[in-house]
């Protein structure tokens, strides 16, 4: 697909800001929507509107294949072995939440004193969960650093396991770092010492082509909005024999065997972590976005738009660029920096104005703010529809917002 | 000195020479960067105003009954928006600022033109003055 067909399909690009051309760099916090995932959404709503599993009816029947067409079509798209691996969230932090609550509640699997490590760069999604579980088990968490590039070096891991070391998370790829992490060797790691591996997906799938099976990990979470579907969707893949296990986070509608006043039986895996009622219209556009995310991971110009970036932003003075692999392939086109002497709120704020669309703040990484000793950072995530020209009007924007500044 | 109503129409006559919401950064940038140095000592967590993205602090005296305000930010545009508010509310009387709506920040479009977050801290910067001037009420 060329950049012309690429951005004809996310109206969103078509809109002015303060009559501009729109440039959208705040991908890594939700993506546009390409018109073969609003179509999608528009149909669910409108004329398929249905509970799913439920009746016997006519567009029911037809609202539960979309959806479960779509559970095979993720299976698929990740690796998985099974369809039935695949348990439907509402996103990444709702992925989490339940594998935190399940896995924490796993026969005979947590005991006071045990330790979860925690990667140094997470998203808060992948922290709070867990310090949560740690409260309520007794448990102890302890931190994989990051080296000062960035970067996460296995052998760290392997220093700081233990025995009692039973849970260890981290993102796939960190949504200030942009950095892709060797999830690989971590998790062969971890299995070593007998320790689940949990991968926060939700940068990583968008950028790398993601088998779960070759990846390693033992669950794998992701969001929908990030990868062009419709907000409010998202996967939770885990091992069958573990996911079979862990008992169910929410209990309601659809979830069950049989309910009886003196105790209650359970669906089996995947509804039975799929409480009440699903994102009906939502979920099915994960379909479309799937076979949208695989053609763009073969769109040549990303790469010479992110070394592009890269070599201009290391030009200007005063920049300091968070995340910098020795190797730039191990790098997703994702820039956090700070610059001396011009705030990340006042620079987001004058690029908005011209037509610039970036993320400034905590990034919802405090620990890793904390870790760089920086209040916050500006940053610029880019997608295939920000081709070279988007890039070059950043970087020209962002050069005069520090002329202003400075 | 200029009566509140005065300092008012000033900043509602200065912003509205700039047509362009860049223009409007950079005057604002330029009142920021001017502001009086504030004392390091001063930034204490207990003159923080909560509800802002960047640190912003407040500093109140009170004096011959008038009340002064001193305050800094680490963020340029920020600053510019709070020196703005001081010099419209600077050396009033607690009772003229408890009984002030503080629409003429509506007027000179800074809401409107701030994003949720930002229009917030506004928010918080406003009650953060109209709560230090209830205290000596």
């Amino acid at each position: 697909m060329s950049l012309a067909e690429i951005r004809s399909r996310f109206p969103q690009l078509q809109e002015k800001v303060y009559g501009k051309p729109l440039v959208y760099l705040d991908n890594a916090a939700t993506s546009l929507r390409p018109v073969e995932v609003i179509s999608k959404w528009d149909v669910l709503s409108s004329t398929l509107s249905s509970n799913l599993h439920r009746a016997v009816h006519f567009t029911a029947n037809k609202a539960t294949e979309e959806f479960e067409e779509t559970r095979v079509a993720a299976a698929s798209f990740l690796g998985a072995d099974s369809p039935k691996e695949i348990v439907f969230t509402g996103g990444t932090t709702h992925s989490l939440n339940l594998l935190a609550f399940s896995l924490g509640e796993m026969e005979g699997f947590l005991h006071e004193g045990d330790e979860i490590v925690i990667g140094g760069a997470e998203h808060h999604s992948n922290i709070l969960p867990w310090q949560f579980l740690a409260k309520r088990k007794g448990l102890k968490i302890k931190v994989l650093p990051i080296e000062d590039n960035g970067t996460v070096v296995p052998f760290r891991l392997q220093e700081i396991l233990t025995p009692r070391t039973r849970i260890c998370c981290i993102a796939q790829v960190s949504n200030v770092l942009g950095i892709i992490n060797p999830i690989r060797q971590l998790a062969d790691i971890c299995h070593s010492n007998g320790t689940l591996l949990v991968v926060d997906g939700a940068q990583g799938v968008v950028h790398c082509k993601t088998d779960v099976k070759s990846l390693g990990a033992d669950f794998y979470a992701f969001s929908g909005h990030k990868i062009y579907a419709a907000p409010g969707t998202g996967v939770l893949w885990g091992r069958m024999e573990l996911l079979e296990k862990m008992p169910p986070y929410m209990g309601g509608g659809e979830m069950i065997g049989t309910v009886k006043w003196d105790g209650s039986t359970f669906a089996p895996v995947p509804h039975k972590f799929e409480a009440g009622t699903q994102n009906i219209a939502g979920v099915p556009t994960l379909k479309p976005a799937f076979k949208l995310a695989e053609e763009f991971l073969k769109t040549p110009y990303i790469e010479e738009v992110k070394q592009f970036v890269l070599k201009e932003l290391l030009q200007i003075p005063g920049l300091h660029l968070y995340g910098l692999p020795g190797n730039i392939e191990e790098k997703i086109p994702l820039f956090s920096f700070s610059v001396d002497g011009a705030h990340h709120e006042d620079l987001a704020l004058i690029l908005d104005k011209m037509g610039v669309a970036v993320r400034s703040g905590q990034m919802c990484a405090e620990p890793l703010m904390d870790h760089f000793g920086v209040t916050g950072m500006l940053r610029a995530s880019f997608a295939p529809y920000n081709g070279p020209e988007d890039a070059e009007y950043f970087i020209k924007s962002l050069r005069r917002a520090i002329d202003m500044l400075v | 000195m200029k009566t509140l109503e005065e300092a008012k129409l000033a900043v509602i006559d200065e912003f509205s020479m700039f047509d362009e919401w860049l223009d409007k950064y950079e005057y604002l940038i330029d009142l920021g960067k001017n502001m009086d140095a504030f004392p390091e000592e001063l930034k204490t967590e207990d003159r923080l105003i909560k509800g802002c993205q960047s640190r912003v602090w407040l500093d109140t005296s009170f004096s011959d009954g008038r009340l002064h305000f001193k305050a800094d930010s680490d963020a340029i545009i920020t600053k510019g928006i709070i020196s703005l508010l001081i010099s419209v509310y600077d050396g009033r009387t607690p009772a003229e600022i408890v009984s002030d709506d503080f629409s003429f920040v509506e007027t000179v479009g800074l809401k409107d033109n701030l994003s949720p977050t930002r229009a917030n801290g506004l928010a918080s910067m406003i009650s953060t003055i109209k709560a230090e001037a209830e205290k000596y009420v």
